[in-house]
């Protein structure tokens, strides 16, 4: 375990409450994060299936990117602001809808992929022309300086520092939030609102995305540091809600078959070989125009030499990060790049980059744990269906 | 006799020259929910400190070190089957195995309740 000095990690606006509520502090991307609390990483994960978790996700990245080449509050500001990130990103953004938000990777020179990422469109007519990114916390500094330096002269990247991030996830989180903020509720998924909380005097602006990180329902919720502890207090008065920590948010993601960057997605692997082409737009597709098009164009029209499938370890013993994936006639395939026990699932599911020919469903493998072959079959992912909200 | 305990964590409580062993509460604690368990099968010997056991929870895989060197003659399949168990009663009823010491003095070197709970403290 990395015992950085702790004098020298950053600590979030709730790091206070999470002490208080009993967390254990663990390092996590230069910050002292909760990794549980006193109900432990099984408890916590399920009560999010079945309920509602709370998770202080403050250490990830958000951004307002704003046009320089239009004025703000016009569609051909949002047409500008958009065609400037699309030279970076594989995303339709000139077609989302105000509100609407999209998950997409920030790509090198070669179709690897830098960072994962949402970009919103934000809602308000005067603010078209503008759009926030949430970026992962490990990246953010890089993220940052590489969209700024490669945008220079066409956008302006404002860092908001002064905000947090809460994120509410599970199947009551709807009904929880649209308390505090009535319209949660019918809040369409992958979209932003924009409110005032509290409603009564001299409330903070918040953003609310329906987005999540669990495969749940769910929300997160960006809201200046000065109401952070407020509101997430308020949140946790709902008695649907449990704290939750980073354990149980990496078992959650994991069933849902979401990748972990730096883990299951890197600056080698494209978003193809990351099966995550759902992260590219159709139009792009065709026109190209992002870093990496040439590979990315390629691999999706003959398929690419590795891609990432879900595994499903037979018996109980789970396979982690970095267990080879042999064939059954013992070649190396590839390897594990997450991999767990999935409390909702009832055992060991894993992830991981397999050659092709090995990534239909059903195919038998072998992960080797302590030197032992694990007989594993490819499996459809996710390991727990999806709990998104569809209206 | 009383307990005594490994640096390792593990817990032995001797009976004649049959020996019980498991982990620690403060052990069990600290991994967490306990997911799986792998035991050693039985008349497989050990030397002290040799990998005996694998107990993994939801955050991590940790080996159980044999406290003792000898054979094992029994061992405890009620927690393969359900590995919780082991943080439900883990100096109590999720015993791991029961070895037949070889070197009954290798007892003098783990430490008392007293000294554990010191050095738990401190690590």
């Amino acid at each position: 375990m990395a015992d950085a000095d702790t004098n020298t990690l950053k600590r979030t606006p709730l790091y206070d409450l999470h002490v208080s509520l009993g967390a254990k502090m663990v390092e996590f991307a230069g910050y002292e994060m909760p990794v549980q609390y006193p109900a432990g990483v099984l408890k916590e994960h399920l009560h999010t299936r079945e309920k509602a978790g709370l998770f202080d996700v403050s250490h990830m990245g958000q951004a307002y990117l704003t046009t320089t080449e239009a004025p703000l509050g016009s569609d051909e500001a949002h047409e500008k602001i958009a065609a400037a990130i699309e030279t970076l990103v594989p995303a339709e953004i000139k077609k989302l809808k105000k509100g609407a938000m999209r998950y997409t990777t920030l790509l090198s020179e070669d179709g690897g992929v830098l960072d994962d990422l949402m970009i919103t469109r934000l809602y308000r007519d005067d603010l078209q022309g503008m759009l926030l990114l949430v970026v992962n916390a490990a990246t953010k500094a890089q993220d940052f300086a590489l969209i700024e330096k490669r945008l220079e002269g066409v956008a302006t990247l404002e860092i908001a520092e002064k905000r947090s991030l809460i994120a509410i996830q599970g199947p009551k989180a709807a009904a929880v939030v649209n308390r505090l903020l009535p319209g949660a509720l019918d809040q369409p998924f992958m979209s932003v609102r924009p409110h005032y909380w509290p409603a009564s005097g001299d409330g903070a602006y918040i953003v609310v995305s329906r987005c999540g990180y669990t495969g749940e329902d769910g929300f997160e919720i960006s809201v200046p540091d000065s109401h952070a502890v407020l509101l997430a207090k308020a949140l946790l008065a709902a008695p649907e809600v449990e704290p939750v920590g980073l354990g149980a948010r990496d078992s959650l993601r994991l069933e849902a078959g979401l990748c972990l960057y730096g883990h299951d997605l890197t600056p080698e692997i494209s978003p193809v070989e990351g099966n995550i082409a759902f992260a590219i737009g159709k139009r792009r597709r065709e026109e190209g125009g992002f870093p990496g098009a040439d590979r990315i164009q390629k691999e999706l029209k003959e398929g690419p030499k590795r891609l990432r499938v879900g595994l499903k370890p037979e018996g109980r013993a789970p396979a982690r990060e970095g267990a080879e994936i042999q064939s059954t006639d013992g070649k190396t395939i590839g390897a594990v790049t997450s991999g767990g026990f999935g409390p909702t699932a009832g055992g060991p599911v894993a992830m991981g980059y397999v050659e092709a020919g090995f990534e239909k469903t059903g195919i038998r493998v072998n992960l080797i744990v302590r030197g032992k072959p694990l007989p594993a079959v490819v499996a459809d992912m996710p390991f727990v269906p999806h709990n998104y909200y569809r209206g | 006799m009383s307990v005594k305990y490994s640096q390792d964590h593990e817990w032995v409580k001797a009976d004649g020259d049959v020996c019980t062993i498991g982990i620690s509460a403060h052990a069990a604690e600290q991994l967490g929910d306990v997911v799986f368990v792998e035991l050693p099968d039985t008349g497989k010997t050990f030397a002290k400190g040799d990998d005996m056991a694998v107990v993994e929870s939801v955050k991590a895989a940790s080996d159980v070190y044999a406290p003792i060197s000898g054979e094992i003659v029994e061992v405890n399949s009620a927690i393969v089957d359900e590995p919780a168990k082991v943080n439900e009663d883990p100096q109590g009823a999720a015993w791991f195995v029961k070895i037949k010491m070889s070197n009954a003095s290798e007892l003098d070197a783990l430490m008392d309740e007293a000294a554990y709970k010191d050095f738990a403290g401190q690590s």
